[in-house]
């Protein structure tokens, strides 16, 4: 299969024009109605956190892996597992080169595009049972120490808001735009 | 990766005692009528139904003749019978619908499966905001109130998992057609349409994408294309003519008709519009379909059509004679425009009646009038939709696809019928 990035093709089948027209929508006022109030500043800082594969909406602060280890133990290990593997929780670490074979292991390392994902998803979600309760050095630390066990970057590497759009994962490139309808009918 | 989708935890309620899994039991056990009693509680008709137990059986063993009590008041909201058992079989992050206990093609919204990533919110609805903002005008602010001022629209349609039926795709893994297909419900919808919404805030012609954000614990978030989402997409306050049900997104959700059920954001605070998928990781590391060569289908949002026979179906009994095969057909591309019947494992096939209404992207009822000799069959349906696509066979989608990609399993299912009357999931 020909490998294209997803987001790409996506970009380019769309089109800037179907917002516009897309809204006409039959017996409708073609105005707004006015409902609604302007959104204040504060509002949207608030809620705005999240973190696109060009690093826009990293926040400042930093970690490494080493920084990372005693907090991944502390908050993340006891569903995790202690080297990120053992679960019972999604297995985080390990199963490069397996994506192809009858058994695959889909971990940060072998699957995620992308690692600036494991940032927002951490600072939206984790830990499970306390989420949006760990700071951005934090949050950094502890992608870091998840980078690093699966030998993305070193223990010593430092990530912020410049450094972790800049990692590039394993499975990158793995992922392809919907070909369906694929199964042919007899 | 753990399908957690598939996760359970519990046991389904067990349909096989009965001929047909919503026949109530022939004979009430004392503590089911104390069950049902209890929640007749205030009520006098509660004292003489207890009271009658001690009476000579009249209309059937262990009942009272109805029509020598005087029944209960009305009261302001409705409960089922309680003879009824009909139950979602809960797991730790979902629920499925029974639909081997479901008639027509609405799905009771108690009944409406779950899926959730951090539990049901509990959300106030006069303190609960939807934010648009991002490529936009004016960045806007709504309250439920203002949501509901705006014209609204209401629709039938489908919400099914993408990862419904996804323990199929190894083994027949499921029991019952609540454990094969449970993850797929079907309600009425009313919201406002989401161009309209926009609309307010003046999206920029730049914006072609839109990240969707829930309240819950969480925070799930998906990318949308808006230019596919735009014709359909509904933002939603009420299901099946009340306000949402708490587990379904209560206050507010985003409804896409057709598309995978994760992409449908539930307790909707947050619409961000922008140039770009924003890859969050419910559309990087899960809601992506692994193949066989290890590449990974991204943004694979439409629901293709699926036929499934709901009874009679596996952990049922069948009898001797006359049984009427029924089903649900549907698809994420449009209309049914037909289903197809076979008895004997997909080597004849043949035509079964469509119910109406039979409407876009929404389950539709089909039934085939069949006698049972007593020997093994098969029972199968295979659907064709409008786009001329027609339900694949489970051999052929497996040749394509493999076995690990988790989502989106759509192949037609076989249920056998063995010569005791026992019906088995089974791979063929």
């Amino acid at each position: 299969m020909c490998k294209r990035t997803a987001a790409g093709l996506w970009t380019g089948l769309l089109f800037a024009g179907a917002l516009a027209g897309a809204a006409d929508l039959p017996g409708e006022e073609k105005e707004p109605l006015g409902l609604g109030r302007q959104a204040t500043e504060a509002e949207i800082r608030a809620w705005d956190r999240d973190v696109s594969p060009t690093g826009e909406g990293l926040p400042a602060g930093k970690g490494t892996a080493q920084e990372g280890a005693r907090l991944f133990s502390a908050k993340c290990a006891s569903c995790h597992g202690v080297t990120g593997t053992e679960g019972p929780a999604p297995r985080l670490v390990g199963g490069q080169h397996t994506l192809a074979t009858k058994h695959p292991v889909k971990t940060v390392g072998s699957y995620w595009p992308y690692a600036t994902t494991l940032y927002d998803y951490i600072r939206r979600a984790m830990p499970f049972t306390a989420p949006q309760s760990l700071t951005p050095d934090e949050v950094y630390a502890v992608t870091a120490w998840i980078l690093a066990r699966n030998g993305i970057i070193t223990d010593n590497a430092v990530m912020d808001a410049q450094t972790l759009p800049n990692v590039r994962m394993p499975n990158r490139d793995g992922f392809v735009p919907d070909p369906r309808p694929d199964v042919p009918h007899r | 990766m753990a399908h957690d989708e598939q996760a359970r935890t519990d046991r389904p309620p067990d349909d096989s005692a009965a001929g047909s899994p919503d026949d109530p039991p022939a004979v009430l056990s004392r503590r089911a009528l104390l069950t049902g009693a209890a929640s007749l509680a205030g009520f006098t008709a509660a004292q003489s139904v207890l009271s009658s137990l001690n009476a000579a059986p009249i209309a059937s063993p262990g009942q009272e003749d109805p029509t020598l009590i005087p029944g209960r008041p009305p009261t302001p909201y409705g409960q089922r019978s309680a003879f009824e058992r009909a139950a979602r079989l809960a797991g730790a992050t979902s629920s499925l619908t029974p639909l081997q206990a479901l008639h027509g093609i609405l799905t009771p919204s108690a009944l409406h499966f779950e899926r959730h990533h951090n539990g049901v919110p509990v959300i106030e609805p006069t303190r609960h905001r939807l934010l648009v903002h991002g490529l936009v005008e004016q960045p806007t602010t709504f309250t439920l109130e203002e949501i509901k001022r705006l014209p609204s629209r209401s629709r039938l349609a489908f919400i099914e998992c993408s990862g419904n039926s996804g323990g199929e795709w190894q083994t027949p893994a499921g029991r019952t057609v609540q454990e094969t297909h449970g993850l797929f419900s079907t309600s009425e919808w009313t919201g406002v349409p989401l161009a309209l919404l926009l609309r307010e805030a003046g999206a920029k012609p730049e914006a072609t994408w839109m990240l969707a954000e829930g309240s819950d614990a969480g925070a799930m978030a998906r990318s949308i294309p808006l230019a596919r989402a735009l014709d359909e997409a509904l933002i939603c306050y009420a299901q099946n003519g009340e306000a949402l049900r708490p587990e379904q997104g209560y206050p507010l959700r985003l409804l896409l008709p057709g598309w995978e059920g994760n992409a449908n954001i539930k307790w909707l605070r947050r619409l961000k519009l922008g140039a770009a998928p924003f890859m969050t990781r419910d559309e990087t590391a899960h809601y992506t379909d692994l193949m066989p060569d290890g590449t990974a289908r991204q943004f694979t949002f439409d629901m293709d059509a699926k036929s499934v026979i709901t009874s009679p179906s596996g952990g049922q009994q069948v009898r001797a004679g006359f049984v009427e095969i029924r089903g649900l057909a549907w698809s994420g591309r449009g209309r049914i425009t037909g289903v197809d019947v076979s008895t004997d494992g997909g080597r004849t096939w043949r035509q079964a009646q469509l119910d109406d209404p039979v409407l876009p992207k929404c389950a539709t009822a089909f039934r085939f009038p069949w006698r049972w000799d007593g020997q093994e069959a098969m029972l199968q349906s295979r659907c064709t939709d409008e786009t001329g696509y027609v339900q694949p066979t489970r051999q052929a989608l497996v040749a394509v696809r493999g076995i690990n990609s988790s989502y989106h399993y759509n192949a037609i299912h076989s249920w056998l019928v063995t010569m005791d009357g026992a019906v088995r999931n089974v791979h063929v």
